[in-house]
């Protein structure tokens, strides 16, 4: 009973999402207020049903009900509840769900906080989240029904991929979708901004904060992706260039130019273009990206599903939300001003030097997941594009891009002076040189890619240094306390972000550099020694889990003959799909992770082990944690504050009418 | 605390057994194997190289390329070894041919197509743009609308 409700909420959801993709949308374009006003308890009311289909799928694992086929596909009556209700996403139809639940989430918060939008403007927006919802709803009513009975029921459930029972697979999903279908939101107010007309400062303004937002969700979600598959596969790499990976690296590079472009549209009324452009671009890859990992048309470790069908529905949708949205801009986008001028030396031109690196990069990481599936599709042969690809070429790149980020911030708006911004940012560079060169020979190693990376990420730092000194000296206050105070927050954000990647870009630099590993047979007593710290193999005992059998080792870690950690990694078995998984075991620390994962038993007791030493690692996940946290940062700052809080404000009729001009 | 000293040193192989043994008999033929094989697809797995994998295939494949290294093969030889039996399906780093032509110099075009239609952009722009396009009356509207609002029907 319980699924057929889900199921019921879904199709009233879609019937809502027809509603609210339509009328709103003619409302606004013949200036009719109540079918405009039509839009906000529209995208509550499928908030609401979405939600009840979502709760109804989870009440339908917590309580095992194998009917269900997708239950039953992606469960088991020994999985633990917590991993039972992260099975929700843990295939196709359930993250297709998840994907609309949280399009519905998006929604609902737009309609909270868009009470100093003008009403066409909210309408057109949600109208447009409301035909992206329709067709991802029309989506799993037709070929990807999560509550479709099996009947009989089975008795028992076929489980969860051992791969997936894991903590990441409870948070890493969920961030990465809000990230995802974020850029919804920004790609709604572009096309919003397209029908009507007006893409102006004001368009820029408000949707700065959602683009920030949806860009830092992200960036945590790739990040715990990273994180994850370091720790649960076993071989502690952190980035594989996998195609499902660059399926989210893709809208992540976008969103970052859309970030920078939306900044000076805002400012600087420039780029309205191209920035109307990038947000159709971000939020086109998030669906290329769903599409991509759901459709089964790569074949790599996430991708669980198989269908024609189904790929051959997303790729219409594709066709038609991405072709479309082209269309509306090559018909409207050129009647758009052009904003500011400024000059081929100045801060609008380094942002939009730094946006085509990034687009660069992000074409041929394009180029690089999709060119195998053309060439098998064109019967050309098979090649295989990995890391050694990736690495030549995201390198270069990338390298400019860091440089310029730490020019970028300090040049004047419109026209800056190259000679004296060389001088303000000299002594930045010699720092950066200097320290960049020397410190790899203290730290006992010297590569030219050691120097680059540290080079990079100094610089970074000490250009925002630069930075924050010379905004100091032009605020006003006596104290010191009290110039900071008057520094905003959006400012200070932009701040954290950089030096974010500067932490990033030293993690990678230093693990790459200075990481070290063993392969060893250990027997039972016998001691292996890396990175200074001396591993004593204690013997591996079998243990019993909820849902698997492992053998469990025992590592004891001194370092200068002082006991320093025990560890304990574990190989182990999952019956119902009969899989064998690695649990590494990692004991993490500020400047160090010592990794030790557990190979193949020996005879005698003696086991084969793999043991790493990574210095920075960790360093990698808390660059991204940081650059998040100045998204946040960001967002809080005060102007948006002001704007949301503005509920019902009583405007003169002059002004009212301006603000109806521009909208 | 003696009498525990005592247990451990008659309690054979458990605490003074010595130093653990590399895996492999010769290391430096092992660094050239994962020289080779960081590059090198598993061909079994999903997206993972051959030094990462436990596949049973990758460990046969491992022991193969072991043994070319012990017949004294050169880095190329291996390769050109392995590309003949299995295909360029077995390298991480495309091979330069007519059909990955695109893949390899796409990145530059890119770059430089970017990069020119950035100037001529930012030249075209200069000569049309005459004054700033945001006029001050624009401005003062727009800073109206932010800071007051719009009134709600």
């Amino acid at each position: 009973m319980i699924p057929e409700i889900g199921q019921f909420a879904l199709i009233l959801a879609l019937c809502v999402a027809i509603v609210q993709g339509s009328l709103p949308i003619y409302g606004a374009a013949v200036g009719n207020s109540a079918l405009m006003s039509m839009a906000k308890p529209a995208a509550r009311g499928q908030f609401l049903l979405v939600l009840i289909a979502f709760c109804c799928l989870g009440y339908a694992f917590a309580v095992k009900d194998f009917s269900v086929l997708y239950v039953a596909a992606t469960s088991n009556s020994q999985l633990p509840l917590h991993y039972r209700l992260a099975a929700i996403w843990g295939a196709h139809e359930g993250s297709l769900l998840l994907w609309t639940f949280i399009l519905t989430v998006w929604m609902f918060a737009v309609t909270l906080f868009s009470a100093h939008l003008p009403e066409t403007m909210r309408a057109r927006i949600l109208g447009v989240m409301g035909l992206v919802s329709m067709g991802f709803l029309l989506f799993m009513l037709s070929v990807s029904n999560p509550f479709e009975r099996l009947i009989p029921a089975a008795a028992d459930g076929r489980d969860l991929n051992p791969l997936l029972q894991d903590p990441g697979m409870v948070m890493h999903p969920p961030m990465l979708y809000m990230g995802y279908v974020g850029f919804s939101v920004a790609f709604a107010f572009a096309i919003a901004a397209l029908l009507g007309g007006n893409l102006d400062a004001a368009w820029a303004r408000w949707s700065r904060p959602w683009t920030t937002v949806a860009w830092c969700f992200l960036t945590v979600g790739i990040a715990l992706g990273s994180g994850w598959a370091y720790y649960e596969l076993g071989w502690g790499g952190w980035w594989f260039w996998d195609p499902v990976e660059n399926a989210s690296f893709m809208p992540w590079l976008a969103g970052t130019a859309l970030i920078h472009s939306l900044a000076v549209t805002d400012k600087r009324g420039g780029f309205k273009v191209w920035t109307v452009l990038l947000a159709i671009m971000a939020f086109s890859l998030s669906l290329l990206g769903t599409f991509l990992v759901r459709s089964g048309v790569l074949t790599s470790v996430h991708a669980f599903a198989t269908d024609p069908k189904r790929g051959l529905f997303i790729l219409a949708f594709l066709a038609v939300v991405i072709g479309g949205s082209l269309l509306l801009y090559a018909w409207r986008a050129p009647r758009v001003g052009l904003g500011g001028g400024f000059d081929l030396v100045s801060r609008e031109s380094m942002l939009l030097a730094n946006n085509v690196l990034l687009i660069a990069a992000l074409g041929s990481v394009l180029l690089g997941t999709l060119y195998p599936l053309f060439l098998d599709a064109l019967d050309l042969g098979k090649i295989s594009v990995g890391p050694p690809y990736f690495d030549a070429v995201f390198a270069p790149l990338m390298t400019p891009a860091l440089f310029l980020m730490g020019i970028g911030p300090l040049a004047q708006w419109k026209k800056a002076n190259l000679p004296e911004l060389a001088m303000r940012l000299r002594w930045a560079f010699g720092v950066s040189l200097v320290t960049a060169l020397a410190l790899p020979f203290v730290l006992g190693k010297w590569t030219p890619l050691l120097s680059l990376g540290l080079l990079l990420a100094i610089w970074i730092v000490t250009t925002a240094a630069i930075n924050l000194r010379e905004r100091l000296a032009h605020v006003d206050g006596s104290s010191l306390a009290g110039r900071l105070a008057a520094v905003p927050r959006s400012y200070w954000g932009m701040l954290l972000a950089h030096c974010g990647i500067a932490v990033f870009v030293v993690g990678v630099t230093m693990v790459k550099g200075f990481e070290t590993e063993q392969d060893v047979r250990m027997n039972v007593g016998e001691t292996a020694t890396i990175g200074g710290y001396t591993f004593r193999f204690d013997g591996a005992q079998d243990i019993m889990g909820p849902n698997y059998t492992a053998a469990r080792g025992t590592f004891h870690v001194s370092r200068d003959g002082r006991d320093a950690t025990v560890m304990y990694p574990e190989k182990r078995r999952y019956p119902v799909q009969n899989q064998i998984m690695t649990e590494a075991a990692i004991d993490s620390g500020l400047l160090r992770d010592l990794y030790v994962s557990l190979g193949e038993p020996l005879e005698d007791g003696a086991w084969s082990v793999r043991l790493y030493y990574k210095p920075f690692v960790d360093w990698i996940w808390g660059g991204c944690l940081i650059m998040a946290l100045g998204g946040v940062l960001a967002v809080s700052d005060r102007r948006y504050r002001l704007a949301w809080r503005r509920e019902e404000p009583a405007v003169p009729a002059a002004t009212q009418t301006a603000g109806r001009k521009v909208a | 605390m003696s009498w525990l000293a005592l247990i451990m040193l008659l309690m054979p192989g458990l605490a003074w057994a010595g130093e653990a043994k590399p895996l492999a008999e010769d290391p430096v033929a092992e660094a050239r194997l994962k020289h080779l094989a960081v590059e090198l697809r598993c061909l079994v797995c999903q997206n993972q190289t051959l030094a990462d994998s436990n596949a049973p295939l990758a460990e046969d494949l491992r022991r193969e390329v072991r043994e070319m290294i012990a017949k004294n093969m050169s880095d190329q030889e291996i390769i050109d070894f392995l590309v003949q039996r299995y295909g360029d399906f077995v390298l991480y780093r495309p091979p330069w041919k007519m059909t990955t032509t695109l893949l390899w110099i796409g990145p530059f075009l890119l770059l430089v197509g970017g990069a020119i239609t950035l100037v001529m952009a930012l030249r075209r722009r200069g000569r049309t743009l005459t004054d700033s396009a945001v006029t001050d009356e624009e401005h003062r509207r727009v800073e109206q609308l932010l800071s007051q609002g719009v009134k709600r029907s």
